[in-house]
């Protein structure tokens, strides 16, 4: 396997490449991603033999991947921000048929005010849509997770979207060493797609039916089971990948120094790599601090955040989105994790790098110290003073 | 080892290209490299930042540079404009694109500055005022962080035919002069 440095945005590409997709939808939104960029130049100069499939919106490139899939191919398509929202109604309608398409989503924030650049309150606002989501810290994850969620969304017991979320700028728009895939290898764990079930005109069946109240419960009934059913398929893919690639990429989160910790920090994507540091620097210093990243958000693996953190007497919380009116997402699913546990844990929540906002170093320590001393709920991080009047 | 460098520039002058060709740079040299860009909604003649980390192993942090080891400007109408030397390391190095000597130039720093007339050369060799490699050639010659042979390789590797082989001769020259310790 080669290696080199390449964008974030081309090693998605190259991963999207190996998996061999039938049909690729893009509506270029401004400013675009080079991912769909790089596959349209590959499927021009005749190396990847797919459709490529331009359309009038993201609700078009949503309903362009849920159209070919139901023929029975493999489709993927790519979006950010305010394209994932035009898309929410066909991604409902996506995961409802059961259709393991992928898309990458590169994160950013929603208008307005208009905002080109990273968080994450884009893709955690379609949590409820049935995707499984997963959130990767680098460019190498990125890529290994795209080949990995195809793997997981079809499998038969499965049969659900992936959506892969990987941070707008900072990571689409990094350059460093990447583990590119060989095709070979990527054909031995990603076998062609073959659903029981498609369109054709020689079995005539119809998808996506009037459920009437006497079927529709059903359904959602069987979703929530197969995304729960997913968390073992996830960790089981992490592991038929380290099989055939050599490599851990990866299952439902990833624990970091955590052994003996009695502080962790939670967090997700890019901003991971960053609290790495934090946390090697505070344990030099002596400091009993740790790190889990959830990759999985959707399903959100419960057990095994509680399993990870059950020792831990103090819980920092840095996310990238927030639910209006209730606060850190990620901190009340954690919140959730713990409740009825006869430990309970002390757990702070901070709002950081909304919008872009660079989260640096001494940020993350500051909040560290911070937690150490009081829970806070919902603390914005690097707050600026001059411009709201108030205090931190 | 770590390193940190920040450049400085206008949009269009090939920041961002400057940051992506040194990590893959580094990288041939057989060092970790990262690079990314300010992410400003970049335009033509937009004041524009990017980042290179370089170490001998893996770099994980996202954040951006505060305190780089390096500063490359290749506009020196941004001294004055925005705070160009923030958190610039004591003990660090400022490359300046510039006809002007260092003592000329008088910057408020005590980490080394050092000037070179790298859009000068660029015109002369490359026939464009685009700096970026020549810079690149000249840091070479000064840190040795990154080899002038692996900055060629990834520059002709980006621009193909005569202009990388232009680019290749404008970097070799900087190094040069660099190199010796002479300004041009």
């Amino acid at each position: 396997m080669m290696k080199k440095v390449i964008e974030g945005s081309m090693a998605v590409a190259e991963a999207v490449k190996v998996c061999r997709p039938h049909v690729i939808s893009a509506y270029p939104i401004t400013p675009q991603t080079h991912i769909v960029e790089n596959l349209s130049q590959m499927v021009a100069d005749g190396e990847l033999k797919a459709e490529f499939i331009n359309v009038e919106s993201e609700f078009g490139a949503a309903s362009v991947i849920l159209g070919a899939s139901v023929t029975g191919a493999r489709a993927y398509s790519t979006t950010t921000a305010q394209g994932l929202l035009l898309m929410a109604e066909v991604l409902f309608n996506i995961a409802g048929l059961r259709l393991p398409v992928s898309i990458t989503c590169a994160n950013r924030s929603l208008s307005a005010p208009i905002n080109i650049w990273n968080d994450h309150q884009d893709a955690m606002t379609v949590r409820d849509s049935g995707w499984i989501q997963l959130y990767a810290e680098d460019c190498q994850e990125v890529a290994d997770m795209q080949i990995q969620a195809y793997k997981i969304g079809e499998n038969p017991e499965i049969s659900l979207p992936v959506m892969v979320n990987m941070d707008g700028f900072i990571l689409t728009h990094a350059f460093e060493p990447v583990e590119l895939i060989d095709q070979k290898i990527a054909d031995e764990f990603l076998p062609p797609y073959k659903p029981e079930v498609y369109l054709t005109t020689k079995n005539p069946v119809t998808f996506g039916i009037l459920a009437e109240p006497q079927y529709y419960m059903e359904t959602r009934y069987r979703l929530q089971q197969a995304i729960e059913a997913s968390k073992q398929v996830i960790e089981d893919v992490a592991n038929e990948f380290k099989k055939v690639f050599g490599r851990y990429a990866g299952g439902l989160v990833d624990k970091y120094r955590l052994d003996g910790a009695k502080t962790a920090v939670v967090a997700m994507g890019s901003v991971v790599g960053t609290i790495r540091e934090v946390v090697d620097e505070l344990r030099g210093k002596g400091e009993k601090v740790g790190l889990l990243k959830i990759r999985a958000f959707r399903p959100f693996p419960k057990e095994v955040v509680y399993d990870a953190l059950k020792g831990v007497d103090n819980i920092i919380i840095m996310e990238k989105a927030l639910s209006l009116g209730f606060g850190g997402i990620l901190l009340n699913e954690t919140k959730a994790v713990f409740y009825g546990k006869e430990k309970q844990p002390r757990m702070s929540g901070f709002i950081a790098g909304l919008g872009g906002r660079d989260v640096p170093n001494k940020s993350i320590i500051k909040a560290v110290k911070k937690a150490e001393s009081e829970m806070l709920e919902d603390s914005f991080v690097d707050l600026r003073e001059e411009l709201i009047g108030i205090g931190e | 080892m770590l390193k940190e460098i920040r450049i400085h520039g206008r949009g269009g002058q090939g920041v961002v290209t400057a940051a992506e060709l040194f990590a893959q740079a580094a990288f041939e040299d057989g060092k970790y490299a990262q690079a990314f860009p300010s992410f400003g909604s970049e335009r033509m003649g937009a004041p524009v930042q990017s980042f290179v980390r370089i170490a001998d192993h893996k770099v994980t942090s996202r954040s951006q540079i505060y305190e780089p080891d390096y500063l490359i400007i290749q506009d020196n109408t941004l001294i004055g404009a925005i705070d160009v030397l923030s958190g610039l390391k004591p003990d660090g190095m400022v490359l300046v694109d510039t006809e002007m000597s260092p003592e000329e130039l008088g910057l408020k720093t005590t980490a080394e500055v050092r000037t070179i007339p790298a859009t000068k050369i660029a015109l002369e060799i490359i026939g464009r005022a685009v700096q970026n490699t020549t810079l690149m050639g000249a840091f070479s010659g000064i840190t040795g962080l990154i080899s002038v042979e692996a900055i060629i390789k990834s520059v002709k590797e980006r621009f193909l035919g005569e202009v990388g082989e232009k680019n290749a001769l404008a970097i070799k020259k900087a190094y040069e002069i660099m190199r010796g310790g002479k300004r041009a």
